[in-house]
Formats: C-alpha cells, sequence, structure tokens
C-alpha cells in the first residue's frame, strides 16, 4: 500500500491526481504521535510523570520503610541524614517514604475527580451540544448556576457540608469540575455538528447514535481529553489545598497537601524539608500541564499543514 | 434526456411521472432575540417554490448569493424542516402516511456539498467515508469496503493510492470526486449538487463536471444542479429554474431561457455575466446594488426595486409563472415566468437604455 508502481502512474486517468503521488501520510493519531516524539518538553514532562507515577505505586519497593513508623528521636533531620536522605518530619517518619506513599493518595484524589467529571461532564455536554434546544439550554444554564461560585469556595462548601474525607473531597472535586468539562464538550460539539460533513451523514439516513459515535465522537474526544488534562494540574492543587484545609484525608494517612500542613509548622526549623511536599505538587501540576499543553500543539495540526 | 432512461428497478411510475415533486416549498427562519428569545423578525428563505424534476434530466438552479438555492436544497433533504409544502419523490409523499419515509427517500436522494474539504471527516480515510453509509445500512464490512473502492475508481481515484488517505491529503478536485463517490455509495436515483463545483479550479472544475455527466449516463442518475455560474449550468442543465429572494421568477428548458430569458431578472443576470466576444457585447442593463433585505422583502414581485419596468401592480400583487404574455407556449417543456408586464417580458434591454 505504501508505494506506488510505474503501472499506477500509468493507468492513472487524471492530471490533477498527479501531484500526490508519494506513500499515503499517517493517520492522524499516528501523526499527533509523531509531532509529539519531535516536541522536547512533552518528552521530559511526561518521563517525569512516569517517575512519579513510578515511585507512588511502587512506593514499596522504592522506599523499603514504612509511611507510619517514626522514631521520635530522629524528629526534623535535614535533608541528607544519613538513612532519611530527605530528612524526617516532626514525627521522625521518613520524609522519602512518605512522599512516595504520599503520591498515591494525591494522585487518586487528584485524577479520580476529573475521570468522573470527564464522564459525566462529557455526556452531559456532547448531549447539549447534538441535541441543542430545550435540552441544550436546560443543562447549559443549571451548569451556569456553578459558575456563580469561585471553584475553591465551591469545593471548601460542599466538603463541609459533607465532611471531611477522601471520598467527600473526590466527590466535591467532581462536582466542580463537572460544569467546566460540560462547557467545553458543549463547545466542541456545536462546532462539529454544523460541520458538512454531520449534515452529509445526516442526509445519508443514518441514525443519530451512529452519526454521534462514527463523526462527532472522533472529532471531539480530542480537545475534551487534552482539556481533562490540564484539569488535572489544577485538580492536584485543589485536592492538596483541601487536605491542607482538613477537609479532605485526615491524619496520619500520608498525602501531599496534608503533610504540607503539618510541616509548616517546622518551616523555621527546616525549611527545605517543609517545602518538598508542596515541590512534589508543584511538579506534578506543572508536568500535567505541559504535557496538556505539548498534546493540543500536537494536535492542532490542521491548520498549519 | 428523460426518454433514454432505462427503467430503475425501483422506478414506480415510468418515465412520464416526475421524480421529484416540489409543491409550495416555504421555510421563514425565525430570529430571535430579546430577553424571552422571541421570534423578532423572519427572514423568507424559500417562499412557495414549487418545480418539478423529470426522471434522468438535470435541473439547474440559478440566482445569486442569498436567493434561497442551499435552503431549496437542504429542505430538500430534509436537513431543515420545512415550514409548508410537500414533496413527492417518484409519486410517493415523502413524510407522511401512505408515503415514504425522510430516510427512504434520502437513501435514493443525495447531495454534494460546497465545501469539499469541510463535507469530509478528517478522522476518516476516503474508504472509510464512502463506505459509512452502506454499512450503517446493513451492509457487510467488506461489501461496503469494495463498493466503496469501486467507487474511487468510477470517480477517478485509484483505490489502491487513495483509499487510505485522509482528507487534508487530498486536493480540493480530489476531495470532491470522493464527495461524488460517498453521494453514489447507496446507489441514489437523484443527487443534489449543491455549488459542487464552485470552490474548484477552472481546470478541475471542467474535469469534475465531465466526470458528473459521465456517472449521469452510468448510473442513470438525475441531477439538481445548483450554481450561481450560469456558464457551468448552462452546460450540465436541461431545464432550469432563475431563484431570486426565495422565490421562483422563471423557469423553462436551457436553451429557451438562454436565448430567450423573459423575466427583467434573468436577462440582468445574463447581462452580469463576463463576455469576450465582442460580438456578444452586452446592451441590457446590469443589476446594480445588493438584493434587498430577505427579512423585509417587497411587497408584490420581490424585484420590483431593482426593475425598470415596474410599475404599480407589481408592488400589488406577486405575479404567478405563468406562460409568457406573447404566446408560443409548449406543453411538454413549458417556460414559465414569474411577471405581470408583456413589454417587461418581451424587451431586450430596458426602457430607458
Amino acid at each position: 500500500m505504501s508505494h506506488t508502481t510505474m503501472d499506477e502512474f500509468a493507468t492513472r486517468a487524471l492530471p490533477d491526481a498527479a501531484d500526490v503521488a508519494a506513500a499515503p501520510a499517517p493517520g492522524y493519531w499516528k501523526s499527533v504521535g509523531q509531532r509529539l516524539s519531535r516536541d522536547p518538553v512533552t518528552i521530559a514532562v511526561t518521563l517525569v510523570l512516569i517517575g512519579i507515577l513510578f515511585i507512588t505505586l511502587g512506593a514499596p519497593l522504592v522506599s523499603g520503610g514504612d509511611p507510619y513508623t517514626g522514631n521520635v528521636l530522629a524528629r526534623l533531620k535535614p535533608i541528607g541524614t544519613p538513612g532519611h536522605w530527605l530528612g524526617t518530619d516532626e514525627t521522625g517518619r521518613d520524609l522519602w517514604t512518605r512522599l512516595c506513599y504520599g503520591g498515591r493518595l494525591s494522585l487518586l484524589a487528584a485524577m479520580l475527580p476529573v475521570t468522573i467529571s470527564l464522564l459525566v461532564g462529557g455526556f452531559l455536554g456532547i448531549l447539549a451540544g447534538y441535541a441543542g434546544g430545550l435540552v441544550g439550554t436546560l443543562i447549559m444554564r443549571t451548569m451556569d448556576v456553578f459558575y456563580a461560585f469561585p471553584s475553591i469556595l465551591l469545593a471548601i462548601a460542599i466538603c463541609g457540608m459533607l465532611g471531611n474525607g477522601l471520598t467527600n473531597s473526590i466527590l466535591a472535586l467532581a462536582v466542580v469540575f463537572i460544569p467546566p468539562m460540560v462547557r467545553v464538550s458543549e463547545t466542541v460539539t456545536t462546532q462539529a455538528r454544523h460541520l458538512d460533513f454531520v449534515e452529509a451523514a445526516r442526509a445519508s439516513g443514518t441514525t443519530t447514535l451512529q452519526i454521534i459515535r462514527y463523526h462527532v465522537l472522533a472529532n471531539v474526544l480530542g480537545p475534551i481529553m487534552v482539556y481533562a488534562t490540564s484539569l488535572i494540574s489544577v485538580s492536584i492543587i485543589l485536592s492538596a489545598g483541601l487536605s491542607f484545609l482538613g477537609l479532605g484525608v485526615t491524619p496520619p494517612r500520608a498525602e501531599w497537601g496534608l503533610m504540607l500542613n503539618s510541616l509548616r509548622q517546622a518551616i523555621y526549623v527546616q525549611p527545605y524539608v517543609a517545602a518538598l511536599p508542596g515541590l512534589m505538587i508543584f511538579i506534578t501540576s506543572m508536568c500535567f500541564n505541559l504535557m496538556s499543553d505539548g498534546v493540543r500543539g500536537a494536535m492542532d495540526v490542521r491548520l498549519n499543514k | 434526456m428523460s426518454a433514454s432512461v432505462a427503467l430503475d428497478r425501483r422506478d414506480r411510475g415510468g418515465p412520464a411521472q416526475p421524480l421529484l415533486h416540489v409543491d409550495h416549498l416555504t421555510k421563514y427562519f425565525p430570529i430571535r432575540g430579546g430577553l424571552l428569545n422571541r421570534t423578532i423578525a423572519t427572514v423568507q428563505a424559500v417562499d412557495d417554490v414549487s418545480f418539478s424534476v423529470r426522471k434522468g434530466e438535470t435541473l439547474g438552479i440559478v440566482g445569486e448569493s442569498g436567493c434561497g438555492k442551499s435552503t431549496t436544497a437542504r429542505l430538500l433533504m430534509r436537513l431543515v424542516e420545512p415550514d409548508a409544502g410537500s414533496i413527492v419523490f417518484d409519486g410517493d409523499q415523502v413524510g407522511s402516511p401512505g408515503g415514504i419515509s425522510v430516510n427512504e427517500m434520502r437513501r435514493q436522494m443525495q447531495m454534494v456539498f460546497q465545501d469539499s474539504y469541510s463535507s469530509l471527516n478528517p478522522r476518516m480515510t476516503m474508504a472509510e467515508s464512502i463506505a459509512y453509509a452502506p454499512r450503517m445500512h446493513g451492509l457487510a464490512h467488506k461489501e461496503a469496503y469494495d463498493r466503496a473502492e469501486s467507487l474511487l475508481a468510477q470517480v477517478g481515484l485509484n483505490p489502491r493510492q487513495y483509499a487510505r488517505r485522509y482528507p487534508h491529503e487530498l486536493s480540493g478536485g480530489q476531495r470532491q470526486r470522493v464527495n461524488i463517490a460517498r453521494a453514489l455509495a447507496l446507489e441514489p436515483r437523484l443527487v443534489i449538487l449543491d455549488e459542487a463545483v464552485a470552490a474548484l479550479d477552472k481546470s478541475v472544475e471542467a474535469q469534475v463536471l465531465n466526470l458528473l455527466a459521465e456517472l449521469k449516463e452510468k448510473f442513470n442518475l438525475t441531477y439538481l444542479f445548483i450554481s450561481h455560474d450560469l456558464n457551468v449550468v448552462e452546460y450540465m442543465s436541461d431545464r432550469v429554474m432563475v431563484m431570486y429572494l426565495g422565490r421562483v421568477v422563471e423557469t423553462g428548458p436551457v436553451e429557451d431561457i438562454y436565448r430567450h430569458p423573459r423575466h427583467p431578472y434573468t436577462r440582468a443576470l445574463f447581462a452580469s455575466k463576463p463576455t469576450l466576444d465582442p460580438d456578444r457585447r452586452t446592451t441590457e442593463m446590469p443589476l446594480t446594488g445588493d438584493p434587498p433585505n430577505p427579512i423585509n422583502p417587497p411587497s408584490g414581485c420581490r424585484f420590483r426595486t431593482r426593475c425598470a419596468f415596474a410599475e404599480a401592480v407589481c408592488a400589488e400583487k406577486a405575479p404567478a409563472l405563468a406562460a409568457p404574455l406573447d404566446g408560443d407556449f409548449d406543453e411538454a417543456l413549458p417556460h414559465l415566468v414569474a411577471c405581470h408586464l408583456p413589454e417587461a417580458q418581451r424587451a431586450t434591454r430596458g426602457p430607458h437604455a
């Protein structure tokens, strides 16, 4: 399929076909992959994220310690202490071990709300965008109500209402992220719905579900996923913020936001150690942000091709 | 032409029955605004349009931009719901009990859009785009792709080379060929070509027009050819319908209309057609200004505000389509014109020219 024989040149009837004799270019996603593989920033941040995922998921192997047992005699040791290369926290627990384990909850509490909002918000948004009319207006105006509150206040309010705990903070963040998710999905779907190929599909007498499945979703999921990825970075900060405020994960469990809170009293004694959970939050959030930027850029091919 | 058409197995009324008969088709688009989203005005996009398309012919629809040509096409495909009027496809009323459903009609009537790029799904290969409709209508995967490849070959694109390409890898002419193949994938009887060649280069346009003529022969197609390009319409059509501001002003056989245009608008339209032949230099006044706003069209005859002949009667009532006032009326291929005034129909130039 990829080479052109002389026969094909000879049998081709039309002159206007002659200019595209080269091998067929790869498919859309393949070309996105190619562009991504040439983007050093995206590769770097993806590697960092894989590293973070590795140390959190493989926490028992990587750290070798127990995040909950501390030595009261070895409290607040500085970075570089033998046996505790990132120091210890205020109850003498190894900070490296706690950072590794803490990432599990931090990432879970950040990604799960985004996933939930992606499913719920994406569904509602595509429905609103494709159906339009009364259904669309109803969904979008309901979402507008949530926009009246700043996201962090809304999250705090919901958490305060439901009580603290991991599940409730995940739920609260999901509720916060659904409206923007709906809005983005609605916008891209509305744009896609008015393109001629969707009209052509309607004109071919296929059902609405078939049109959505084959024509709308394929052109809409990309931008929605990119947006969801960029939400993860916000979500990491918000969920850590909730824990920091004592509304999310409860002690003694390890979680970056909570660790930041409990270490903040030690900021004059061991400022570098106290800053480490914050640094992890910062790095992870930034990497997700840069990654989504990279993917967005790589997916935007039609205009500059 | 109509007489030479071999009988299609789906044919119902025989060659004499029009393939498509449109009666009093009307679409007013509401313009909403204000706090309560009330209708504050309507655009009279298509107003009381009636015509029929015979089996095997090409009916050309011409007119300026905004005259309702494309809306008519969309109404026929039911991409837009008409406000009033009926569509009868080969004797069967579309979308009414006892007739055929909209979806059945869509399998026999397909459309090629003007924008070759946006009418192809950027995430689908050419073969996928063409095979999509047959597959959704229950054709097996293998057969649908076989059909797609054979259609690609029929429109002059080597399937081995083009079947797996994506729209952005093709030129405009090639994409429009794919769009034509896609429209043919359901084996339609009527194809609506909505400005299908308008966006192409002149050389490519000629190739695509020849391809369309060839496919028409091969598949016994009937065309509804919508264009603003008078030369192209003359080349393609058997009959022509001239539209102005959502209404039909003149209709008839192509030679008749092009040789003896009766409606002042049709003549003005032809006068605006550029020619390089000094012997055919135009003497007719060209049209000036834009067409009136379709939100608030002129009363009576909609052309009267730009017509050199307009009289009081033109503002009072809208002229109906009728035989020209100076006689010769051919029952079989009628030439009809919507104009009150005999002198306006007869004149070859404006009264003050």
